[in-house]
């Protein structure tokens, strides 16, 4: 047996050994994702079953037809009011927050602003549990008349998500090349049209990553809507919350309710792919 | 950092747009700042003021009473025991979220077609809302409808009827599945992100030198990702420990106060029973209980300098 044929059959070997060991991995990818992503189809399943299907023993693994008169529901009883809400607290939140946030990171990526006790100090106020902080805002906003408003929960979004943005745009502003705007400044700029039409563009994807995550911690928070909205600004994690209790006919409600919930998730997921370990490892990987 | 403005004449200095130019850095951050000590500082104060009162649903009694209400914390059991909750929680979830986030991140590592699919499937219930996790779990937990008792009695050949949410014997079990099945995501993406980043030269050298895995894998990977690693952690345990939305969507801290956290518990205190001043206590304790577990876990970590 010459060496050569030796050295083929050794390589033939791997080669199976290695397909061998990638069938395995990749079965072991499904079942583990599988285990992780049933809740989710439980979910979604259970909002589009009757209330027969729902209530069946043993569990309906597939619902029969995909109904949608448990959304249908939501929507004729006023509930649904509730997403919008949270769509209308969320985004303006964000957007303030933003705008705030990111020249106010760009002020301690280029100035060294305060130097590093500021920037540790800014992210600490993340660190608080919120029931800390909602607890004395909520006599704040009592005083205010600010309860079961707009604009209570808007503010407080704001603030809250504040520390976040600033400390994401600073490792964002810090990734641009600085030579950019001093030549920008060299050519008369100011240095607020130097941020605007130079920064800014260049910060474009960190920017928007920055946004839907920040449009995710608002969209997804309860604590704070839960003690400070009551009838008129109740968002949806709230709602959900309403539908518990002893009774359990409520079921489709909490499963659509949560399913609405969940949608814009899945689409901040999608669209975020690249920036996602960044976003959720607060700029410690970047990924 | 502006010298230049001074050697302009005064009335060219004070020009808006010489002004705006020059406090440019104070300019932009100031509305950040200003709103961050809405939240940061503001709290901190008026918890400190109304922790020193006696106000309660009864009355409102705003005159200095001393250290009235921090003398009860240490008289009130169910505080610590609640704070004894919150920390058996961090202990249980936060090694078994690592293990399972490193050991899927290790599977993930090496080439495996559609990984992108897999892992924007798997990130879903870390993104979801934790009060929507608490209220899928709560349907899957039902004893008579829940899909999960059905399996179980797959697996043990009789029907399984565990009341998941009531039973002292379940309560703590139902509510780590749920917590660790919404972020052992977090710590697996995370982790990835980190081993991917490992530099292959080193961990190839060791094994042409004939070390085996588990030595390389101490010696050169944790190392090398224990950065990540101790920023992923330190995210979680502060997250854990003010833990509240699961346990309000499944037991609402019961039964009894068994499953109590110490957000729960001062929820309860401040929103349920009006126990104003008290609650203060309660907030300005964890504050400062915080504050040094934080400093320490960061010197600990090696993470800011000594």
């Amino acid at each position: 047996m010459t060496i050569e044929i030796r050295a083929q059959q050794i390589r033939k070997r791997q080669n199976r050994r290695n397909a061998m060991k990638m069938a395995g991995r990749y079965c072991l990818a499904i079942g583990i994702t599988l285990v992780f992503i049933f809740p989710v189809y439980w979910l979604f399943s259970i909002s589009f079953k009757t209330p027969d299907e729902i209530f069946h023993h043993p569990p309906v693994w597939f619902p029969e037809s995909i109904q949608f008169d448990n959304y249908g529901v939501l929507f004729k009883d006023g509930d649904a009011i509730t997403v919008w809400n949270s769509l209308v607290i969320a985004t303006v939140s964000t957007v303030f927050a933003m705008f705030l946030g990111t020249i106010a990171a760009y002020s301690l990526a280029r100035f060294k602003t305060g130097g590093q006790h500021l920037g540790i100090w800014i992210i600490s106020q993340r660190m608080l549990p919120p029931i800390v902080i909602v607890f004395p805002i909520f006599l704040l906003y009592v005083w205010l008349g600010w309860v079961d408003t707009y604009h209570g929960l808007i503010i407080l979004y704001t603030a809250f998500n504040l520390p976040y943005v600033i400390w994401m745009m600073r490792g964002y502003m810090e990734d641009i090349p600085i030579e950019l705007e001093e030549s920008a400044l060299v050519d008369g700029c100011s240095r607020w049209e130097v941020l605007w039409k130079v920064v800014l563009p260049l910060a474009r994807s960190g920017i928007f990553a920055t946004a839907v995550f920040t449009f995710v911690f608002a969209w997804n928070d309860f604590i704070f809507a839960l003690i400070l909205s009551r009838t008129e600004v109740t968002t949806f994690p709230v709602q959900v919350t309403h539908y518990f209790g002893g009774q359990s006919n409520f079921w489709a409600k909490i499963a659509a309710m949560s399913v609405l919930g969940t949608i814009p998730i899945f689409i901040a997921v999608a669209i975020m792919q690249r920036f996602l370990v960044r976003g959720i490892s607060m700029g410690a990987v970047k990924g | 950092m502006d010298t230049l403005g001074a050697h302009r004449s005064p009335a060219k200095a004070f020009s808006a747009g010489r002004f705006a130019d020059k406090n440019f850095k104070y300019l932009t951050i100031a509305p950040a700042v200003f709103l961050i000590l809405l939240i940061g500082l503001f709290p901190l104060v008026y918890t400190l003021m109304v922790s020193f009162q006696n106000i309660n649903m009864m009355e409102v009694d705003t005159s200095f009473s001393g250290l009235m209400n921090y003398e009860m914390l240490f008289e009130e059991s169910r505080l610590w025991l609640s704070l004894g909750h919150t920390l058996i929680f961090t202990a249980i979830a936060l090694p078994i979220e690592l293990g399972l986030g490193l050991l899927m991140a290790l599977l993930f590592l090496e080439r495996l077609p559609g990984k992108q699919i897999f892992v924007a499937l798997l990130v879903l219930p870390t993104m979801m809302s934790p009060i929507v996790a608490g209220a899928v779990w709560r349907l899957l937990f039902d004893n008579r409808y829940g899909p999960i008792n059905q399996i179980l009695g797959w697996i043990a050949g009789e029907p399984v009827t565990i009341l998941w949410t009531i039973n002292p014997d379940f309560v703590y079990p139902a509510i780590l599945i749920a917590e660790v099945w919404q972020w052992t995501p977090f710590m697996f993406l995370i982790l990835l992100a980190g081993l991917s980043n490992v530099d292959s030269a080193q961990t190839e050298a060791a094994e042409i030198d004939g070390a085996p895995y588990w030595l390389i894998f101490y010696k050169i990977i944790i190392p090398a990702i224990w950065p990540v690693m101790a920023i992923a952690l330190l995210i979680r345990g502060l997250d854990l420990f003010r833990l509240f939305d699961v346990v309000y969507a499944l037991t609402q801290g019961g039964p009894g106060t068994m499953t109590e956290t110490i957000s729960v518990y001062a929820y309860v205190q401040g929103f349920k029973q009006f126990e104003t001043s008290f609650t203060g206590a309660i907030a300005f304790l964890v504050i400062i209980m915080l504050t040094v577990i934080v400093i320490y876990a960061l010197k600990k970590m090696e993470l800011v300098e000594k």
